[in-house]
């Protein structure tokens, strides 16, 4: 479960991107996070995974005070939530195995269970037969869906992703979708920043709208309403 | 850490080096071209510092005995000699020996001194060597001024010029070598620090999918001794080799002189550790501080 509490967000910079939030997410939800650029919607998303921590207010994942975490322990942290981005953000020297492995190997996982467990994820984003390709050999659907395999292989309650598919072409965004259905079915919570409006008025979700820092609307089941 | 850990974080340096083909090899010549350049210097400044030692321990005080001292006083005059904190070894030395070895120093010609070995007119002698070469003057000083010493000789004047000489050049040594090594570190963590930047986006990745800073850090801190150890050994063989062949030829040569030079074995050897510890630890220390920087997301 993700709860954020009046929180405040201001850049060193004097910009304030999050200007009094309350939300809560619960287990299983899948997310829509909409809004024009400049919104927030990206601070809000880092927010959750550490990256930024808020000015005030709290922050709760799965019982933990994202805010309270030190800068030592964040990667600790992170290694329950998974992360997709719209870079895709894989490690270039590392082959497809490679690249998911090393979640698991951060986290010091049983040599035999990390080959099995990556095989399996790969097989659920349709990649196992490019396991010992390098990510700059495959095409950016492909590469997603290696950080979508990353991002799951640890098994994490929540996986957020910011614009999955904003790099993509049309058919390959649907793969992805598809990808991020399934995960969302096995019970796993999907926040997802996104601007592509098909997607979201077409597969319905809860949508949350932020606009000038705020929740300008929090539907379930509601659609994307901006024009792009 | 786990043991199995550790074996990951081996592989992956070993992978690294391997991926990473045109950044290994740009340390990897940083590593060899200062180590040679640190190694010659060394070795040379090394044997120099021998000669200078062997020069230095030939300083010896010869103390003229007075003729009228019998021999309960020389003894007496030994056992005072001895007791002086400078003084290493007293050696004594009759005048008839004196006389033959004055005699052999001077070949053909000495020939004509036989005549004195009737009505010897030198001294009985003792020779004096110190613990410290520096203090033969304040030894000789000293011994000067003991009963039945007529003279206590050791080559004033030239042996302080020969000791500023010696002392000035090893000072220079130091200086040059100090200079060098920093230069050395400084070009190789230097060099070490480019690779690694251009992997600053791999090590924040490594940091968002949960890893670390010291899971980040160890196959780094791996890969750096690697670059350092490959790096040092094109150094350590040619300048073995270069070693050997110096050694050959120049060794034989300077032995005329009474030069001795640092022989290959143990000197080689040591060199080569302390070339392969140096590009070691320049290595890890280059790859480590580099590291650092961008382990603060």
């Amino acid at each position: 479960m993700i709860e954020m509490q009046d929180v405040f967000k201001k850049y060193p910079n004097g910009v304030t991107a999050i200007n009094g939030i309350d939300v809560r997410i619960n287990q299983g939800e899948f997310v829509y996070v909409v809004g024009p650029s400049g919104a927030g919607k990206s601070t809000f998303i880092k927010m959750m995974y550490r990256e930024e921590v808020p000015t005030s207010g709290t922050i709760t994942m799965n019982g933990v005070n994202v805010a309270k975490i030190k800068n030592k322990k964040v990667p600790i942290f992170r290694r329950n939530l998974g992360v997709v981005f719209q870079d895709f953000k894989l490690l270039p020297m590392k082959t497809v195995y490679e690249n998911v492995a090393f979640a698991l190997e951060v986290i010091e996982a049983q040599p035999k269970f990390i080959k099995k467990r990556v095989m399996e994820v790969l097989d659920l984003v349709n990649l196992k037969h490019k396991a010992r390709m390098l990510p700059t050999e495959l095409s950016g659907g492909e590469q997603q869906r290696v950080s979508i395999a990353r991002s799951i292989v640890n098994s994490p309650k929540v996986v957020i992703a910011d614009e999955p598919t904003g790099n993509l072409d049309p058919e390959t965004s649907w793969e992805i979708m598809n990808i991020f259905e399934e995960i969302n079915n096995r019970g796993t919570t999907i926040v997802m920043a996104t601007h592509n409006r098909e997607i979201v008025n077409t597969i319905k979700h809860r949508v949350i709208a932020i606009e000038a820092g705020k929740i300008a609307r929090d539907e379930q089941r509601g659609d994307y309403g901006y024009e792009n | 850490m786990k043991i199995r850990t550790l074996g990951r974080h081996a592989r992956e340096s070993f992978k690294s080096i391997g991926r990473n083909g045109w950044m290994t090899f740009a340390s990897v010549s940083a590593v060899t071209v200062t180590l040679i350049l640190v190694g010659v210097f060394f070795v040379i400044m090394m044997n120099l510092n021998k000669v200078a030692q062997t020069i230095e321990e030939d300083v010896q005080i010869r103390v003229h005995i007075d003729v009228a001292a019998n021999q309960e006083d020389q003894q007496k005059l030994q056992a005072e000699i001895e007791k002086l904190p400078e003084v290493q070894s007293v050696k004594f030395s009759s005048k008839e020996q004196e006389l033959e070895e004055l005699i052999k120093s001077m070949g053909e010609d000495g020939q004509a001194f036989k005549l004195f070995e009737q009505d010897n007119p030198l001294n009985d002698v003792f020779i004096v060597k110190t613990k410290n070469p520096q203090d033969t003057m304040k030894a000789a000083k000293d011994i000067g001024k003991l009963e039945y010493v007529t003279k206590a000789v050791y080559g004033k004047g030239t042996v302080e010029k020969l000791f500023n000489f010696i002392k000035a050049s090893r000072n220079v040594g130091i200086v040059l070598i100090a200079g060098l090594f920093f230069t050395a570190v400084f070009l190789i963590s230097n060099t070490i620090k480019i690779t690694i930047i251009a992997r600053r986006r791999e090590i924040k990745i490594m940091r968002l999918v949960g890893a670390t800073n010291n899971f980040i850090r160890w196959p780094f801190f791996l890969e750096g001794l690697w670059l350092g150890i490959l790096g040092s050994i094109l150094p350590i063989i040619l300048l073995a080799i270069a070693y050997y062949h110096a050694y050959d030829y120049l060794a034989p040569k300077l032995m005329g002189n009474f030069i001795q030079i640092l022989p290959y074995n143990p000197f080689m050897y040591q060199v080569s550790g302390i070339l392969l510890l140096m590009g070691g630890l320049i290595g890890i220390w280059g790859s480590v501080m580099s590291v650092r920087k961008f382990l603060k997301v």
